[in-house]
């Protein structure tokens, strides 16, 4: 076990929150690799001027957000975290402070579009943080781990996600099923191509949590679990045939790539859950390593 | 691709030769709204400025006050179809030519703005940079007390686009689906039936 005043020197409430701050930063102004490649792929895919130009003006407008350290998106969205801690850690401040702290800062700085609201008077906040907001899970893992994860959640694509409560019996036809009438209900209007992170099992609650946390692998990596692979590749072929194509204009690309986690489920459940990420699928990755705490992606 | 430019104050025949598919850009003087504001107008308020055929972009910038003024960070469209439900009211209150946005319109919703001589514009969502890069200046703000993403910004912009005409007067439309097939075949074995 780690003695506080050792682990305060590597990580304190100040040097997480700055930390953080980065990460949203770096989230909202560069995309991962594997998304810039996907693109790329998805444009060499198009024959038609006109998917291909909606690629040319999403790497052009890439380019530019980089150049300029300028938010991709002006839905600058609202945030989930997804926290790993390791259980030989001990921490001598509130995570979920020093986590919801850099909001606010990053929000001055980038600076950030002002989206987060009271859910009834819809008044804004002004700060992007609220209550519950920004929306941090926090996982218990083996050793001396911590890693922060972040997902960019703009409003276009949230909005298209849905829960399903399957019949069991109908199996994983329907999961494929239930993708596509999310795709097909969502149209132009999620931005395309998307990824789909779906949730497969556990129960109302865990299903959507696992399709967020779906996101969150990178595009050029494998499912570990084989039957995951092959579903994913086979919702992945028959998503591309609905020709929705980027920005819902028509083409060969509606999806990046689809990402499945599962969950022991009821007998008499079946929960699946599809939470779409826009083609701008901003995220970002912290970890601690030699006793710092670094941004690793993007 | 030709790139058919626009300058509003558009009429009637500027609107009438655009195709689905066409590229246009735009010069000149265009007007956000989103959510509030369409809710306002069509509650009746009187608009702050005359929009007779004018074009209404469907944003909510990034924007930041410096002491020359509000600089635009980045402005892509956002979701036009949160306003299909007001679209075709809108139009017939404040008189616009043509809709930036993203998404599309509902079929029912694309038929009305053929009928109301108005087009709809397809911006790149997500392109938040370089829509910010074509205005040139921040003309105005009204309503800023709905919030800066929901205030009517009035930006004048040089070269915004391109811009895919994605439905027309003539009842063109980019959004249909082009597989038939598959969408009425998704919908007909709906998976969440009531257990």
């Amino acid at each position: 076990m780690l003695n506080l005043s050792e682990l305060g020197r590597m990580l304190t409430e100040d040097s997480l929150r700055d930390v953080v701050a980065e990460m949203l930063r770096r989230a909202e102004t560069t995309l991962p690799a594997d998304v810039v490649d996907g693109l790329r792929k998805g444009m060499r895919r198009e024959r038609s001027p006109i998917p291909r130009l909606q690629f040319e003006l999403m790497l052009k407008n890439l380019e530019l957000a980089k150049k300029f350290c300028a938010p991709i998106c002006q839905d600058t969205g609202t945030f989930t975290f997804f926290v790993q801690l390791g259980r030989k850690l001990k921490l001598n401040f509130d995570l979920e402070t020093a986590i919801s702290g850099a909001v606010p800062l990053a929000t001055r700085e980038v600076p950030l579009r002002a989206n987060v609201v009271d859910p009834l008077t819809r008044r804004p906040t002004g700060s992007n943080t609220g209550m519950r907001q920004p929306a941090v899970h926090i996982e218990l893992v083996e050793g001396e781990k911590f890693q922060v994860d972040l997902l960019v959640r703009g409003a276009g694509a949230e909005n298209c996600g849905r829960v399903f409560m399957l019949r069991p019996v109908e199996g994983p036809r329907a999961i494929g099923q239930a993708v596509m009438l999310t795709l097909t209900e969502a149209w132009g209007r999620p931005c395309p191509p998307v990824i789909v992170g779906i949730g497969v099992g556990g129960s109302m609650e865990t299903a959507p949590l696992m399709a967020k946390h779906a996101l969150l692998r990178p595009l050029n990596e494998p499912n570990p679990d084989p039957a995951l692979m092959r579903l994913e590749h086979r919702i992945e072929r028959e998503a591309n045939r609905l020709k929705i194509g980027p920005m819902g204009l028509g083409g060969k690309t509606t999806v990046l790539g689809v990402h499945i986690e599962k969950a022991a489920c009821h007998t008499a459940s079946l929960p699946v859950a599809v939470a779409l990420q826009c083609w701008a699928a901003r995220r970002a990755r912290a970890k601690l390593a030699g006793g710092r705490l670094r941004v690793v992606e993007p | 691709m030709k790139l058919i430019h626009l300058s509003p104050p558009l009429d009637e025949e500027d609107i009438k030769k655009l195709r689905v598919g066409d590229l246009v850009s735009i010069t000149g003087r265009i007007v956000t709204a989103r959510d509030k504001a369409y809710a306002r107008v069509t509650s009746g308020a009187k608009l702050p400025l005359d929009l007779r055929g004018g074009v209404v972009y469907h944003c909510g910038p990034l924007a930041k006050r410096t002491p020359d003024g509000w600089r635009i960070i980045s402005a892509g469209p956002t979701t036009s179809a949160r306003l299909d439900r007001a679209q075709g009211e809108f139009i017939r209150r404040t008189g616009v030519r043509a809709l930036v946005g993203k998404g599309g319109v509902g079929g029912e919703v694309a038929v009305q703005l053929a009928r109301l001589g108005c087009i709809y514009l397809a911006f790149t969502g997500g392109a938040g940079v370089l829509a910010a890069g074509a205005v040139e200046k921040v003309e105005r703000i009204y309503w800023e007390e709905l919030g800066p993403a929901e205030a009517l910004w009035v930006l004048r912009v040089r070269d915004f686009g391109p811009l895919v005409v994605a439905v027309d007067t003539q009842g063109g439309n980019l959004y249909f689906p082009r597989s038939p097939e598959a969408f009425s075949q998704v919908h007909r074995q709906r998976p969440h039936r009531r257990l």
